[in-house]
């Protein structure tokens, strides 16, 4: 079977020329309304403001994730670096951490006594998004001429790597009484954040966080559907569908490559250190390789390269997570008279989500036009892999 | 064993003199990757007790480890040959191995005091199940999660991989719990046989040569000499034209997948009897490393998976001994991106396969 050319070429000439409808767009911005007074609705330390707020920084991972994976064809297994460099930024720069040293921007005056690094969050956010830039394209470099499946490789050992650093960091003596990372223990305290117009982030308020991770969102969401519609989102497409296609087509495969992996790694970089701010810890244990794949299920679940559908898959995965499996179906395994905890299989849960949506829905549960076509003909077809090669 | 990879970046431009130097620099560097550690380390020796007798101590454990990840590494090798899939879930069938034999040495009754014949005749026989085990679950693998993705693209039957892995990880979480279990010792692993030049001969040494070696013989001759081995190759090479010639396709991938899990199996026994403790989470770095190892051997290649496994196990056990335990898989997974980026066809590979 072959491609519906015709069907493809108009779904990609629609999203080009026609604007969004109004109703559309109105459509949206009710909804981003719902999304900001909600807090208000709810207690302020209530769960369902803390699971939100958890649930929002992952959709600005998946964003990221999808970049790479959806967007430029590059599944990388190793997203959780950019969780670890991102939260490390907060561990380095925003915490009394590095002792000895003794340096404040723009920070709250009650800070300053405190020795180490602080920078202001704003800043933190910069140098993070900057740092994992940075630390992506070094890990991409490697793997610009390497096909799919290794780069997934690649990816992953560069993730663990950096996990045995963070565990071990605790030996490394990067200065006179300064330490790499605190490995298990885990860096904390970490600065109170405190943003302009927001009542300061403490737990006994969590609102401030939620209003945070929502503009992340909606800062996330517009970054990625700009780019999703320029000429660098097409470019992406044309490496993805076709590398060789692209390449004598004109398009530049080092830049386009090593820019998706910048602006996902980025996007990690900024959600880690949000997160880890959040759970107020920068601990080497929260950077396993589960973490990536935890991800990768988001993006998987809700359709590669549908930036609707990973917001919806980042929510759903999340909720399950978070509310399903310690909470909702916690006591059925005991139920039925089995003896374990539910929790401890959370990872079998989210492995038999990737094969069941691999299997039965390829395109995952909100699909992009152009991914459904391409997976339709691949799978219909009668070749084995090794034709496709 | 395949085809010029169809998505290769053209790479026909006339070599230029930059070139030539980034692919002798390409050569030089994965020779001096690979040769690092032990010239490092047996230079120091010298330097410190002027005797080679630790590194050797290190070369010899090396090897009997890198058996194992061998033993691994034929499995992804093989599946990776025909399909073009790197089995993910591949470490962990190697785990259920490890678990199937703690089983079954329970069930079996197999203790420190049975006597030598009952210990051979029972380990022989859990050696047997568990390679059958392994070897079905593999098959079931493939059945359920990759034949229904064959011609999808690349990336759907690897993410279905992984979410087996992490299936089979808890279904060994649920069977044996979170912590490493330790078993009896039945074979006093670290009893020394005899000495050789000053190096000390265990007999778990013993063990994984006096399995691995000829289970890895009767795989080759398979491969090579058998009817089936024929078609595997021949559906390696190119699927299309193997269904064409009337081979069964599907029976023998489905065929590679059963050995591979077979191979996987033993080297669960051989590790689990060797190391004494067994864990949920063993398969993941294992096979990383089994990965490693078919990497830098040349995926594809049976030898080269053999040379890799052993070449691999060095570099571990020498990491081990001399780095520090906690580092190793930081040291593997360094070689995993150095022979990737710097030698992507790996010691026995073709050109061409897997960049681009």
């Amino acid at each position: 079977m072959s491609v519906d050319a015709p069907a493809m070429l108009a779904a990609g000439r629609r999203r080009v020329t026609e604007l969004p409808r109004w109703s559309a767009r109105l459509g949206w911005l009710a909804l981003l309304a719902i999304a900001a007074v909600l807090p208000l609705l709810f207690d302020a330390t209530s769960g369902f403001i803390d699971d939100s707020v958890v649930a929002l920084v992952y959709v600005v991972m998946a964003l990221g994730l999808n970049v790479m994976v959806g967007f430029a064809g590059l599944l990388d297994l190793g997203y959780v670096a950019f969780f670890a460099f991102g939260a490390f930024t907060v561990g380095w720069f925003a915490s009394p951490f590095f002792g000895a040293a003794s340096i404040h921007v723009l920070v709250p005056h009650a800070l300053h006594q405190v020795p180490g690094i602080h920078l202001n969050f704003l800043l933190v956010l910069l140098v993070a998004a900057l740092l994992c830039a940075l630390v992506s394209a070094i890990i991409g470099l490697p793997t610009l001429r390497l096909r799919g499946d290794y780069i997934a490789i690649v990816t992953l050992a560069f993730g663990e790597i950096i996990r045995v650093f963070a565990v071990n960091g605790s030996t490394i003596h990067i200065a006179h009484n300064a330490l790499l990372t605190n490995g298990r223990q885990g860096i904390t305290p970490l600065d109170q954040v405190k943003l302009p117009f927001l009542a300061p982030f403490t737990e006994l308020d969590l609102r401030p966080w939620y209003w945070l991770a929502l503009a992340l969102v909606v800062v996330a969401l517009f970054v990625v559907v700009r780019l999703r519609d320029s000429r660098l989102g097409r470019a992406w497409v044309a490496v993805r569908e076709d590398e060789v296609a692209a390449v004598s087509m004109g398009v530049p495969l080092v830049r386009t490559k090593l820019l998706a992996y910048a602006v996902g790694g980025a996007m990690g970089g900024v959600s880690g250190a949000v997160l880890a701010s959040y759970l107020n810890t920068v601990n080497a244990d929260q950077f396993a390789f589960s973490f990536s794949i935890f991800v990768l299920a988001m993006v998987i679940l809700g359709g590669m390269g549908s930036v609707a559908g990973v917001v919806f898959g980042a929510i759903l995965v999340s909720f399950i997570n978070n509310r399903l499996i310690p909470d909702v179906f916690a006591h059925l395994p005991s139920k039925l008279g089995l003896d374990f905890s539910l929790t401890d299989l959370g990872f079998g849960i989210f492995g038999f989500l990737l094969v069941f949506v691999m299997i039965l829905r390829p395109e995952g549960l909100v699909p992009e036009k152009r991914h459904r076509l391409e997976l339709a003909e691949g799978v219909a077809s009668e070749t084995t892999g090794a034709e496709r090669r | 064993m395949s085809s010029v990879s169809e998505t290769a970046v053209p790479r026909e431009r006339p070599l230029g003199r930059l070139t030539r130097r980034v692919a002798v620099l390409r050569r030089g560097g994965f020779v001096a990757v690979l040769v690092a550690l032990p010239v490092v380390y047996g230079i120091r020796d010298l330097e410190t007790t002027g005797s080679l007798s630790r590194l050797g101590e290190n070369l010899l454990q090396g090897v009997s480890n890198g058996l194992v990840w061998a033993l691994i590494a034929l499995g992804y090798t093989l599946v990776y040959g025909i399909i073009g899939l790197i089995n993910f879930a591949h470490g962990d069938v190697f785990t259920i191995g490890s678990f199937t034999t703690v089983g079954l040495i329970g069930t079996l009754g197999l203790t420190l005091a049975t006597g030598p014949l009952g210990l051979v005749a029972g380990l022989l026989l859990t050696l047997l199940i568990s390679m059958l085990t392994c070897g079905t679950l593999n098959v079931m693998i493939e059945r359920v999660g990759y034949r229904p993705l064959r011609g999808a693209p690349k990336l759907a039957p690897l993410i279905t991989a992984i979410g087996f892995s992490f299936i089979l990880q808890n279904v060994a979480l649920l069977w044996l719990g979170g912590l490493p279990v330790s078993l009896p010792d039945l074979i006093h692993a670290q009893e020394v046989v005899t000495t050789v030049f000053g190096i000390p001969i265990e007999r778990a040494d013993l063990l994984a040569v006096g399995t691995a070696v000829p289970l890895v013989v009767l795989f080759t001759v398979f491969v090579a000499r058998s009817r089936l081995g024929q078609a595997m190759r021949a559906t390696a090479q190119d699927a299309q034209a193997a269904r064409l010639m009337g081979i069964n396709v599907d029976t023998t991938i489905s065929l590679a997948f059963l050995l591979g899990g077979m191979m996987a199996g033993a080297a669960g026994l051989i590790y689990a009897l060797y190391q004494t403790t067994v864990w949920y989470f063993q398969g993941f770095q294992a096979g990383l490393i089994a990965f490693t190892a078919a990497v830098l051997g040349g995926i594809g290649s049976v030898k080269g998976a053999l040379a890799g496994g052993i070449i691999i196990g060095v570099i571990q056990q020498i990491s081990d001994n001399r780095i520090g335990l906690q580092w190793t898989p930081a040291v593997v997974f360094a070689y995993l991106v150095l022979v990737i980026t710097l030698r992507p066809q790996g010691l026995f590979g073709v050109e061409g396969r897997e960049a681009g």
